[in-house]
């Protein structure tokens, strides 16, 4: 493996920057948060930060809960479902729309993105409120007649007063002859939104996998694509780029996902997987009842996708190798034609990555194709696995922070200096004071989509717009 | 079957393009807003938040505050990535990030570890301390804990931590703010009482009011009588503030000082009289001076009634320049009224804000038509009820207390109005009704610097008038025949 530099920055000045950060803790927080930050280790390959502990109290930390993963990310999705999000108002609320999981469909017809909710008052809390999720349900199924099923989803009050959705979901499920998913992905749970993926994995496994079954047989290009949430239209440039490489994809996981086709994901050959952080745990649940193997994507930027083509091609026999290498010499010219065009106004420039699930390694990759560097990198909720992947893909010594605060951001927004901050919609404006441009990567700022050949020229059209945008020249004040 | 709870396998299905045309059609029908307002527990799109979002935006209004969940870190997550959305600004507020463990031993460790973080980090002049659903179930005892916090020396002496309880399974964003603001305003306010002093200052409370614009419109004025202001707490600065190269994690709020000097004020005025309910009530037996509370200056009647007020409690004459202001919101009303004469309007939002948009329809001419509020009270429905009655405009209005945007949505299909007034979240009703949205209210996620634009005051007015009726100008160059499209409109 190749090591690779930044210009100006050493394991010692990164780790400089590093002690400059803690200095500013007390000494219980400068403990806590130490293991978390560091130069990373190119060479090593392994993870250089700890990672999936408990955030530090009274720091501005941009992570979520578990119910945040559940609704957000897993169940939230999925299109033909009525979400509920059970207890107070506020949490359905705030997830309502705020994730840019676009979905296919009439809303309230046969697509549900909307905001469900028990709306708990005082009177639930104190008398507990089983009796109106029952309500409720029936109520759903009656206005909503085309919902494929519904998922319960436990905010923090229903964990703590001892309800038992579990068994609501089961005796109504059976009434009203749909599926009822009970999740308990109360926010308390855990220490970021990725126990939320975790439980939200698992209810998948427990109520949703295998009840249904494909009416045509198995195919021998049949995969599952796993861990595409559909922001901006990101499937809906993958999913078709798959099928043009010769593949028939059963089901979308769970990005303007179809409930039906996600339970009867254990009938396919493959699962390809884009975000691993997030349903890394289906898949080996999959792998292991089911005997499917499941293979990492990366579908950002042309370097990346044409890999991660090639990799899976060679799982496959040689007419889906042939579609592949036609696909990369269709789409290869004309992303080189944009990198051309681009490049001479990118080419050295810094971004730091601050994210959640694969993008602070995947997306990586586009931006060197852009002539970018990455100097440093980190995420919300990363486990080890992650941080053992990101390493080979971040530059050596360069920074890597793991559940950053955002005055650790703002600090080595100082000292690494990037040109670019990629990161979300709590980080944006406070670097965008300091002048410093910027794009939220969560939700491609209201772009996209960025995946695979479709988003790449999005993906440098926004990058360059951002960085070379003539209003960061005002930022300076003549007087 | 290897599914763990053994559940039947059934067939993949697509539903029939039939089916999906036949319910399509079925929920814009009459029998279908029979069935959805028999609705008992199923909330669907309520254009309401919980309480510490409220807490949230107040507790950002002081100069040197920062806000302090004492919760889940994923609630203070969601507080201020909505501020974010709405303002375009940052939003620094931390938690202090209780898990399971806090459930079962309580939050006092988290609690004080968080203080004495943010402390050290962000150098606040105040922490406001409320509360996210878990520590209000497992009963923390935020009194005791600051309390311990202060004999352990976390909290520097002299360092304010107001603290409010905010359930989320009771009341909405405006509760919060106001048992927030509440908490500021006694803990500032404690032992600065002075007999005899007056500070000669007016104190407005603005309520919830997510709208730079109209706090930068107050002290404007203000400014126009002479009449020195204290802002009660005052969010322009805060989520308006310059991009200049520097990052100020508190670009402005109201003066500690001011605030707690507000106790010895001339008088202190009641902006939207639902919004800060309890804040007003304890004032009325704490704070030196006249007590007032109006509506929001919503349309020309409520801004006169605003205005006579200023002039009333500083006992300064109306300056001619807010008379000529006035005339000129005239002019613009007379000038366009024809564009929105007998247009029929569905609102919904806040109550003071509702309030206000009713009574600026009704001088405008057009019909607020659906009038829903989701989180309202008898008094509420009372006093809209009111205005509908006082104007021939009004006759037909009709309220829906308690009731949520999939209600709302089974009007406009069933009884159609000619465009809606809201916030982001009415986008998607308003499309199936293919009728604009105004976007008033809170929050906006979808537009720009809308907050930059006030809606109260005459030059409120002027600028609500002139959205209003340019985009029913604008539909008829959209949709008009060639024989139509015209030079004149």
């Amino acid at each position: 493996m190749s090591i690779t530099t930044v210009e100006g920055i050493t394991k010692e000045s990164t780790q400089a920057a590093i002690d400059e950060v803690l200095d500013m803790y007390p000494e219980k927080g400068k403990k806590k948060r130490a293991p978390h930050l560091a130069p990373n280790d190119q060479a090593s390959g392994k993870a250089c930060v700890k990672s999936n502990k408990k955030t530090v109290p009274g720091v501005m930390s941009a992570r979520g809960c578990a119910y945040a993963g559940a609704k957000g990310v897993v169940w939230g999705p999925i299109r033909d479902m009525v979400h509920v999000s059970h207890g107070p108002v506020g949490c359905g609320w705030y997830s309502w729309g705020t994730r840019r999981n676009l979905m296919t469909g009439q809303l309230g017809v046969d697509q549900f993105g909307m905001q469900f909710t028990s709306d708990f008052q005082e009177k639930d809390i104190v008398y507990g409120g089983d009796k109106k999720l029952k309500t409720l349900l029936s109520e759903a199924k009656e206005l909503f007649p085309l919902a494929k099923g519904i998922s319960v989803l436990s905010e923090c009050p229903v964990g703590l007063i001892g309800d038992d959705i579990n068994a609501v979901a089961k005796a109504t499920a059976k009434e009203l002859d749909i599926p009822i998913i009970p999740c308990n992905c109360e926010g308390f749970r855990g220490v970021s939104q990725s126990l939320g993926h975790h439980i939200s994995n698992d209810t998948i496994r427990d109520y949703i996998i295998e009840t249904r079954e494909f009416s045509e047989p198995i195919g021998p290009y049949d995969i599952a694509l796993i861990g595409e949430y559909n922001i901006g239209g990101d499937a809906w440039s993958t999913k078709p780029l798959l099928e043009e490489c010769g593949f028939n994809v059963k089901a979308v996981w769970t990005g303007d996902g179809e409930m039906e086709k996600i339970a009867a994901t254990h009938q396919v050959r493959l699962n390809v997987i884009h975000c691993y952080r997030s349903m890394n745990y289906m898949c080996k649940v999959m792998e292991e009842k089911y005997g499917i193997p499941w293979i990492e994507l990366n579908f950002f930027g042309p370097t990346k996708i044409k890999e991660s083509l090639r990799k899976l091609a060679e799982l496959f026999d040689d007419s889906i190798k042939e579609k592949v290498e036609a696909v990369i010499a269709k789409y290869d010219p004309v992303c080189q034609a944009i990198i051309d065009e681009v490049k001479p106004r990118l080419d050295g420039k810094k971004v730091m990555i601050y994210v959640g699930g694969l993008r602070p390694r995947h997306t990586i990759g586009a931006y060197e194709d852009l002539g970018m560097v990455c100097v440093g990198s980190g995420y919300e909720f990363a486990h080890s696995d992650d941080y053992d992947r990101t390493t080979p893909e971040m530059p050596d010594a360069t920074v890597v922070f793991d559940d950053a605060s955002e005055i650790e951001l703002e600090h080595f927004a100082h000292t690494m200096k990037p040109d670019l901050v990629a990161s979300g919609i709590k980080e944006k404006y406070m670097f965008q004071k300091m002048g410093l441009p910027f794009r939220q990567m969560h939700s491609w700022d209201y772009s996209g989509p960025y995946h695979g050949y479709k988003g790449f020229p999005i993906f440098a059209r926004d990058i360059d717009m951002a960085i070379n945008s003539p209003t960061w020249n005002l930022v300076k004040s003549p007087f | 079957m290897a599914n763990n709870l053994g559940l039947a396998v059934k067939p993949v299905t697509e539903t029939p393009a039939a089916e999906i045309e036949r319910v399509a059609a079925w929920i814009n029908t009459e029998e279908y807003k029979d069935l959805n307002f028999k609705r008992e527990a199923l909330v669907v799109m309520p254009p309401h938040a919980c309480q510490p979002l409220g807490a949230e935006l107040v507790a950002h209004a002081f100069e040197g505050s920062l806000p302090f969940v004492h919760g889940s870190q994923g609630c203070a997550s969601y507080y201020r990535s909505t501020l974010n959305r709405h303002f375009r600004e940052p939003a620094p507020a931390v938690s202090d990030a209780m898990t399971e463990d806090g459930a079962v031993f309580g939050g006092q460790n988290n609690l004080h570890e968080g203080l004495e973080n943010a402390i050290a980090l962000y150098k606040p002049k105040m922490i406001p301390v409320f509360t996210s659903c878990m520590p209000e179930i497992i009963g923390d005892d935020l009194t005791a804990f600051i309390k311990n916090a202060r004999n352990k020396g976390i909290v520097p002496e002299g360092m304010p931590v107001p603290y409010a309880n905010t359930p989320s399974f009771n009341g909405s964003h405006v509760h919060g703010y106001d048992a927030m603001l509440l908490s500021i305003l006694q803990t500032l306010t404690e032992g600065k009482k002075m007999e005899g002093r007056c500070t000669g200052k007016i104190n407005l409370i603005p309520g919830f009011d997510a709208n730079t614009g109209n706090f930068r419109e107050y002290k404007r004025i203000f400014a126009e009588f002479g009449a020195p202001l204290t802002i009660l707490g005052d969010i322009s600065d805060v989520f308006d503030s310059p991009c200049d190269g520097t990052y100020r994690t508190y670009p402005g709020g109201t003066p500690l000082a001011d605030a707690g000097d507000s106790v010895n004020g001339k008088a202190t005025l009641s902006i939207g009289p639902f919004s800060a309910a309890k804040t007003f009530a304890w004032l009325k037996d704490n704070y030196a001076g006249r007590h007032v509370a109006i509506p929001m200056p919503l349309g020309i009647a409520k801004t006169d009634e605003f205005i006579k007020k200023i002039a009333e409690l500083t006992g300064k004459p109306v300056p001619d320049s807010i008379k000529e202001e006035r005339g000129r919101a005239v002019d613009a009303m007379t000038d366009s009224h024809q564009y929105i004469h007998g247009k029929k309007f569905a609102l919904y939002g806040d109550p003071d804000q509702l309030i206000g948009y009713v009574s600026f329809l009704l001088e405008m001419g057009a019909v607020p038509y659906h009038i829903l509020c989701s989180k309202g009270s008898k008094k509420v429905e009372k006093e809209i009820q009111a205005l509908l009655d006082s104007s021939p405009y009004g006759a037909k209005g009709k309220i829906y207390m308690g009731k949520d945007l999939w209600h709302l949505r089974s009007l406009l299909m069933t009884d159609p109005v000619d465009a809606i007034i809201g916030d982001t979240h009415g986008k998607f009703i308003a499309r199936d009704a293919n009728i604009p949205l105004f976007r008033y209210g809170f929050p906006v996620f979808d537009r720009v610097n809308r907050h930059r634009y006030p809606i109260i005051g005459y030059q409120g007015v002027i600028n609500m008038v002139t959205e209003i009726c340019n985009k029913f100008i604008e539909i008829v160059d959209e949709t008009c025949d060639d024989r139509h499209f015209e030079m004149m409109r």
